[in-house]
């Protein structure tokens, strides 16, 4: 017979197991640490710069961007932002999109060994040198020469730019949700006789359909979200879109707002033309949360299907 | 075709006379059993083998009073109330779903790993609740071992293989280990076919071999009690036979407890044979596991008292 | 449908049939998207052709005017002369920083949610956190890390300094080491958790005796991307006051520099007319150099995965 004793082991080894589990879940609890932080010292700055001026609603739509003259149009930048995003989705959908596709379902396995490894590399690329192209060969190249526009730096050039460093994105999540689809339902449409092209379009797509709306959600997360071609090529013009504005105008994104706040044309380090970019920083937090969640949650949807 | 006769029983219990049924081939499949009644005739039972003696007074390692397992508020088997004792060789059988597996991971905790996992009713082993608070479930794992389905060998020597347990419990001088290995290679009867090459991996064995070597590193740490969760499934015929010959001699030394979904093997091997079977619930048309009969393994096979058990092993359903 | 359409006159059915199966109707919309799917890809390669071949043609006159000197010297205010040593010193060190930070904390995060944690609501709610953090934008880092490490934690680090730009990369790629390292760990058969557990391991035992070695090499390719992710961030650099400047002796506690940054400062600089070497090719050859490091840490971490997948289905 035994008693409770024999089998109750070894003190040592229990509390060097405590430890282990308490150590580990406190590196997993610091995430939230993280965010807890980011959200406080994005809102305190934002109170700190309300706090800083006369602050009144109305600031944030009078008209311009020109936070030295106390002008805070957010207005201004979330154009800024819109408009290069919907440029770096005209490049990033069909190219991203388009390589998925090839890849899913017409590559033959080698070509797939050479491609892809080819789109993990253009990931790679950092945004900062995808800035320098923008500004060397987008710009003198391309667009001056085709467009004509009134400055070199302006938002069609900065958001092709973008729409280049997304494009591994949008091809990657594409590739997922294609390939998600199970393989019985492209046998059944082979299966009676179909052509690979309508496999393609009317079974294959719209079934992964949940899961291509979450690549490109996510897609235009990460291009509101880029600052460095936004920074480097977008030009400035605080004046915005009430000026007769068109694609080949500088303009300004959130992200580039900030950086100019802390290190760039208005380097003053404090005041409200400083504060103002945790303001932005705020809006911009949620903005990239919300489209987040939302494409989470298609991919969740994808996950439930199959 | 021989007819082995069985010698009436009254009851079932432990007042069991020693019961030594006449034939025995270790490969017996499907013998043809001519008895009294014509259906049996029609019938084929697999026939336990030769020197299945069971002691009916040996001491009791397991003693399960109505336990149920339940995965959040679904019950996986339910009712098995038994007692397994010593130097015994143990089995569950029934058909898939029953819950044979479920019962076995409860003897050594092996639940625990199941969040929604919950043992109700009690398991006392050499009379400790298995389940009481207070009692370590890596100390229970040493004492209680186990063999799985698949063979699963670290991927390490094979010598690491058998000393792993032992460097964990602080052996840590090189001819103790050594000495250690041998013998649980030879308890395996794996020794002489691996001696010369302790230091190669463990997955560069056949898939006997590494069921064997399984079950050298469980023994090296030393328990009294062995569980084997289908140890056979994956392997051959000759794999299986040379398994079953190694739960024979080991028998003397350990407690065994398998789960097999083989009955031939259990008829073979066994000296006590546990039967479960699924029940549908006609609500929410799930089922849950439940032990019918826990007998010798000669008189389960031969004349068992329930009637499904019977069913059972005349291969009528499952 | 095949054999309904009507064939020629005295045809019999077997004719008709093999006439159709061999008929020769074009596929046209198969043929369209077929050659827009192939521009598509071509166009993709071609643009990073164009891409790489430029940084490298523009970084050609340093490459062969100073040679290595640009990788020694300090910044100066001459292209022909400017080096990105200051750049170097600091990429180095927040390497350093973001691999010696990120292994502790990301691997342990990634072992607690996969072998310790229960599913339960909690644990949902820091996966959540975690697959959030890893899609914010790296510019809100740089503020977090402008506050955190430069403001509060001034007498650590000493404000504006390679130690917290370490920090803050460190932070940024935190949530992407967890996830590749849960990957990794939920990638180990169960199997070999149920043989360390039958043989009276504890849990710790088994994760350090046979789920980290198995899963290191996913954990590692994890890292290693990681890492080139880290160098190449600019964003976060010029939040937390990179500097552009003079930097003759780069110190861990004072101002810092790192390579993309000088590549952004140096793009927007004019070239002067009549320049051999003007900062488009300065800004160029750092680049070359930030793109070196940045695609052999890639290459790398491809070349660990597929080298251990291959012996993990050996096995």
């Amino acid at each position: 017979m035994l008693t409770i004793q024999d089998l109750q082991g070894n003190r040592k080894q229990a509390n060097r197991e405590r430890l282990m589990r308490r150590l580990f879940g406190l590196a997993a609890t610091l995430s939230i640490a993280i965010s807890l932080l980011i959200l406080y010292v994005l809102a305190d700055g934002a109170f700190t710069f309300m706090a800083g001026i006369d602050w009144q609603w109305s600031l944030l739509t009078d008209t311009g961007w020109f936070p030295r003259r106390e002008r805070f149009d957010l207005r201004t930048i979330v154009t800024g932002s819109i408009i290069m995003g919907t440029v770096a989705m005209f490049v990033a959908v069909p190219f991203g999109l388009g390589t998925a596709i090839y890849l899913s379902e017409y590559a033959s396995r080698r070509v797939r060994t050479v491609v892809k490894p080819i789109i993990e590399v253009l990931a790679g690329i950092p945004s900062v040198i995808v800035g320098f192209f923008a500004l060397k060969v987008i710009a003198p190249d391309f667009v001056v020469p085709l467009f004509d526009p009134t400055t070199s730096r302006n938002m069609l050039v900065a958001g092709l730019g973008i729409g280049i460093l997304v494009i591994p994105i949008m091809a990657s999540l594409s590739e997922d949700a294609l390939s998600a689809v199970p393989g019985s339902l492209r046998e059944a449409s082979y299966g009676v006789g179909a052509k690979r092209v309508t496999t393609v379009t009317k079974v294959i797509i719209p079934a992964a359909v949940s899961g291509l709306v979450a690549a490109f959600i996510i897609s235009v997360s990460r291009a509101i979200g880029e600052t460095m071609v936004a920074t480097m090529a977008g030009g400035f013009d605080g004046a915005g879109p009430y000026t007769g504005w068109s694609v080949l105008s500088p303009g300004l994104t959130m992200t580039a707002a900030m950086t100019n706040a802390a290190g760039g044309t208005d380097a003053v380090k404090a005041g409200p033309s400083f504060d103002v970019l945790f303001l932005v920083g705020l809006l911009l937090f949620l903005i990239t949360l919300v489209l987040n969640s939302i494409g989470a949650k298609f991919v969740n949807r994808v996950r439930q299907k199959y | 075709m021989t007819e082995p006769t069985h010698p009436p029983e009254p009851q079932q219990s432990d007042q069991e006379p020693n019961m030594e049924p006449t034939t025995s081939t270790s490969t017996s499949e499907n013998v043809d059993v001519a008895t009294t009644t014509p259906e049996r005739s029609l019938a084929t039972r697999p026939v336990a083998a030769e020197g299945n003696i069971v002691d009916p007074d040996a001491e009791v390692v397991f003693d399960m009073n109505d336990v149920s397992v339940l995965y959040g508020d679904f019950r996986a088997v339910r009712g098995a109330t038994m007692k397994i004792r010593k130097n015994q060789i143990t089995a569950f059988i029934g058909p898939s779903g029953c819950g044979k597996t479920t019962m076995l991971r409860c003897l050594n905790r092996m639940n625990d790993f199941i969040p929604t996992a919950k043992v109700e009713g009690t398991i006392n082993y050499h009379g400790v609740d298995l389940y009481d608070p207070a009692v370590n479930s890596t100390e229970v794992r040493r004492r209680i071992g186990m063999v799985f389905q698949k063979p699963n060998p670290f991927p390490k020597s094979i010598y690491d293989n058998v000393a792993y347990g032992p460097r964990l419990a602080g052996v840590r001088k090189r001819a103790e280990l050594d000495e250690v290995v041998e013998k649980s290679l030879r308890g395996a009867a794996l020794w002489d076919e691996v001696k010369d090459r302790l230091k190669s991996s463990g997955l560069s064995l056949s898939g006997g071999q590494q069921q064997r070597l399984c079950i050298a590193r469980a023994v090296a740490v030393g328990p009294d009690v062995i569980l084997m969760d289908e140890p056979c499934s994956a392997l051959d015929p000759i794999a299986t036979a040379r398994i079953e010959d190694l739960m024979r001699e080991i028998k003397a030394d350990y407690t065994i407890v398998i789960v097999t979904h083989n009955m031939q093997q259990a008829a073979r091997v066994s000296d006590m044979t546990a039967f479960y079977t699924t029940e549908v619930n006609p609500e929410s048309d799930r089922r849950t596991g439940h032990l019918v009969e826990y007998n010798p393994t000669v008189k389960m096979f031969s004349q068992p008292d329930d009637n499904r058990t019977e069913q059972y092993v005349t291969g009528r359903f499952g | 449908m095949a054999l309904m359409t009507p064939g020629k006159a005295g045809q019999t059915a077997s004719e008709i049939t093999a006439a159709q199966l061999t008929s020769s109707k074009r596929d046209v919309a198969g043929i369209v998207m077929l050659v827009a799917l192939l521009l598509t890809i071509i166009s993709t390669l071609l643009i990073l052709f164009v891409l790489i071949g430029r940084v490298v043609r523009d970084a050609i006159p340093v490459v062969t005017g100073e040679g290595t000197a640009f990788l020694g010297n300090t910044i100066g205010s001459n292209p022909a002369t400017t080096g990105i040593w200051p750049g170097l010193y600091g990429s180095f060190f927040i390497g350093v920083g973001v691999v010696v930070l990120t292994i502790p904390i990301g691997v342990g995060a990634a072992i607690y949610l996969e072998e310790y944690a229960k599913p339960n609501a909690l644990t949902n709610a820091l996966l959540v956190n975690i697959r959030n953090l890893a899609g914010v934008p790296s510019v809100i880092y740089g503020v977090l890390g402008l506050i955190i490490f430069v403001g509060w934690l001034k007498p650590i680090t000493g404000g504006s300094s390679v130690i917290a730009a370490a920090l803050t990369m460190a932070v940024l790629v935190l949530p992407i080491v967890i996830i590749t390292s849960m990957e990794a760990i939920r990638s180990v058969p169960e199997g070999l958790r149920d043989a360390g557990f039958g043989v009276g391991s504890s849990r710790w035992e088994v994760t350090k005796d046979h789920v980290l070695p198995y899963a290191a090499p996913g954990i590692l390719t994890g890292i290693v991307l990681s890492l080139a992710r880290a160098l190449g961030e600019a964003a976060p650099l010029i939040m937390l006051g990179a500097v552009t400047g003079l930097l003759p002796q780069p110190s861990l506690d004072g101002r810092f520099t790192a390579i993309p940054m000088l590549i952004y400062n140096w793009s927007g600089r004019p070239d002067l007319p009549g320049e051999e070497i003007g900062w488009s090719n300065a800004a160029a050859a750092a680049g070359l150099v930030l793109l070196l490091l940045v695609l052999s840490f890639n290459a790398l971490a491809i070349y660990l995965r597929n080298r251990f997948e291959k012996t993990r289905i050996g096995q």
